[in-house]
């Protein structure tokens, strides 16, 4: 219990830290958004006109430091994160809620079927270590997670798009389609994202399995694991129980480091499918000199690596009892 | 049923091991027979890299690869262990015989509480209630003498001394006729070593398993074992009676172990080593293994190996023993 209690601390002042680099960053910046924004209205604009645009976007340059500071802690915590220039007059809030199913969907189960499947064949691997299994996919994929996930992208498209017609060209759905929780538009977004998940997949799958592989060999040289025999148990249950759940752990971190970083996206991936995610967003903000969805989209980064490593560190401590008894 | 009686637990005949390395077989064990009866307790004792835990894993067919089986059988209570595959063991495992090892710590899975680990070796043989495991594991608990709380206990959260009976209590789940001990108390100070010693032999006679017990401390087996074999090389070199083997060592390494520890009782002298260092298994030396360091060579210990001679019901592998000669 005091484990957790430890982590939630630590989890509340690294959230605070990087709320308040977040304010600070962009204030300490040369230009501004208003700045950026008059430039599209050519100069004509009056003294009037920059400070409305500066209200709107949050920016209250006749406050004190610290006045705006508590704004804009208040602001977060109820979730106003500004208004956006690329989707104008849309809010921040609202441009993010529009990308993010994607990027979760996408990215995320791709991360989390890349985690399960690596971990798998890399348990197997090691158990049958000097297999057929264990020469060809270790190595197959680790040379396939060296080449760039767009040039594979480009490739996939190239071949199941393009020359065989079996998957879309791009984008998440088909734009006559209504976005809506039916079969039919859930099977329709399931063909749009099977070839970028697949090159996520297909590049990320290398390293959790060269990892859990290594592990495992270590693991499974482990004396618990001779006893595991000695005591009749079946295979299955020595691989998983006594030999898997162990080499599981150091692996755990990592994955929870790369669940955070899903929000990110996989940009390229989402850029070379013109998919209608974060990681897209995130290109066009940074085009749009857009500051307040970037601010956001930088938020929202760091809260999802954040809240990744707590839900890892309450894993770990489900899984392994050692860390529970830690202090 | 008159067979059955007089069959010896364990049977095993010229067993060899070798661990295949990229220059070759080394022999670790080398053409090893010896017999175990029922609740009997055999001592095994040598010098660290003398084979006697690799001879152990392979009764328990234990081994891993480049360790295997290279020649020999392996009779348990009538069936032949060497030819039997991993599935067919499985039904002799820990319910015919179960193995104690070397370090608890190591031993006992981190993440399983020790009532989860009695639990798996359970349910891999037999269906048992969850009420009738949890009554059983309890009553193992009691028998080593810890308390039964810690059936929710993890391995960490045990003392050295815990864990090793922890270990030896799962060893009796099913009371096994062998309980195969690797350096059980190796790990533990001698306050420790002690009270295990104690309480192994007790439940050793309770319950009436037979047990191999490998050691290198000598002195540890000396009041416990019923027989004692020595072993040197990968080979055994003496085996016999625990009591006549400590009053009257005959083979020139056992009398050279006797000298190398001091003994309580017994008159003050000074502790004697072996001079040199045990052979390299890879390349061991022709003859007799023990001649480059024996003080009592003969011209023939260079060039013949020793057969085992009886002398006053031990068996010894040393020329001194040849009564022909």
């Amino acid at each position: 219990m005091t484990y957790l209690i430890r982590r939630l601390e630590f989890f509340a002042i690294t959230l605070w830290a990087a709320l308040t680099m977040n304010f600070i960053i962009p204030r300490v910046m040369p230009g501004s958004p208003a700045e950026a924004m008059l430039v599209r209205f050519h100069g004509r604009a009056s003294p009037q006109t920059i400070r409305t645009i500066e209200i709107a976007l949050g920016f209250h340059t006749d406050e004190s430091l610290l006045q705006q500071y508590g704004e804009y802690l208040w602001n977060m915590a109820h979730l106003n994160l500004g208004t956006s220039l690329t989707f104008f007059p849309s809010s921040v809030g609202k441009a993010i809620m529009v990308g993010l199913p994607w990027t979760v969907g996408l990215v995320g189960l791709s991360t989390v079927i890349a985690f399960v499947l690596g971990t798998l064949v890399g348990m197997l691997s090691a158990w049958r270590r000097g297999g057929i299994l264990d020469g060809a996919l270790p190595t197959v994929f680790i040379m396939v997670s060296a080449f760039p996930y767009f040039w594979i992208a480009l490739v996939a498209i190239l071949i199941f798009s393009f020359t065989l017609n079996w998957f879309p060209l791009g984008f998440g759905y088909d734009l006559h389609q209504h976005i809506e929780l039916s079969w039919d538009f859930i099977g329709n977004a399931i063909w749009h994202g099977f070839l970028p998940a697949l090159t996520i997949v297909i590049t990320s799958i290398g390293g959790w399995i060269l990892t859990m592989r290594n592990t495992m060999i270590t693991t499974l040289a482990e004396d618990y694991v001779k006893m595991a025999r000695a005591k009749g148990l079946s295979p299955v249950r020595i691989m998983f129980m006594y030999a898997g759940r162990n080499a599981i752990l150091p692996n755990l971190t990592g994955f929870a480091m790369s669940l955070g970083f899903v929000i990110s996206g996989a940009i390229l991936v989402e850029i070379v499918f013109n998919y209608p995610g974060l990681g897209y967003m995130l290109l066009q903000a940074v085009n749009n000199e857009d500051f307040a969805l970037m601010q956001g989209l930088f938020l929202l980064i760091t809260v999802a690596v954040l809240v990744a490593v707590l839900l890892a560190d309450f894993l770990t401590a489900l899984l392994d009892p050692r860390t529970r008894a830690a202090d | 049923m008159i067979a059955t009686a007089t069959r010896p637990l364990l049977e095993i005949k010229d067993l060899s091991v070798d661990y295949l390395t990229d220059r070759g077989a080394v022999r670790a064990v080398d053409r090893v027979s010896l017999e175990v009866q029922r609740g009997e307790f055999l001592g095994v004792v040598g010098e660290s890299g003398c084979g006697k835990s690799t001879l152990l894993y392979s009764i328990a067919r234990l081994l891993t690869p480049p360790a295997e089986i290279a020649s020999g059988d392996i009779w348990f209570d009538g069936h032949d262990l060497v030819s039997m595959s991993d599935s067919e063991l499985r039904h002799y495992r820990w319910k015919q015989y179960s193995v104690v090892m070397q370090s608890a710590m190591n031993a006992l899975n981190p993440v399983m509480n020790i009532g989860e680990q009695l639990r798996d070796a359970f349910d891999a043989h037999q269906r048992f209630t969850g009420r009738q495991i949890t009554a059983r594991s309890e009553e193992l608990l009691r028998i080593v003498g810890i308390d039964p709380v810690h059936l929710r206990s993890y391995p960490h959260q045990l003392s050295g001394g815990m864990r090793q009976r922890a270990m030896i209590a799962m060893a009796l789940a099913f009371t096994p006729e062998l309980v195969i001990m690797d350096e059980p108390t190796s790990a533990l100070d001698v306050v420790a070593q002690r009270s295990l010693m104690l309480k192994i032999k007790q439940l050793q006679r309770e319950f009436g398993f037979a047990t191999i017990f490998v050691t290198h401390d000598m002195s540890l087996v000396s009041h416990f074992s019923d027989r004692l074999a020595v072993m040197y090389a990968g080979q055994i070199v003496e085996i016999g009676e625990t009591a006549r083997l400590f009053a009257e060592p005959k083979h020139p390494y056992t009398v050279g172990l006797m000298r190398s520890f001091p003994s309580i009782r017994g008159e003050l002298q000074p502790l004697a080593g072996i001079p040199g260092s045990p052979p390299d298994l890879a390349r061991p030396p022709a003859g007799c293994r023990f001649h480059p360091r024996c003080p009592k060579v003969m011209d023939r210990c260079h060039m013949e190996e020793p057969e085992f001679y009886a002398e006053e019901g031990d068996l010894i592998r040393c020329f001194l023993f040849d009564s022909d000669a």
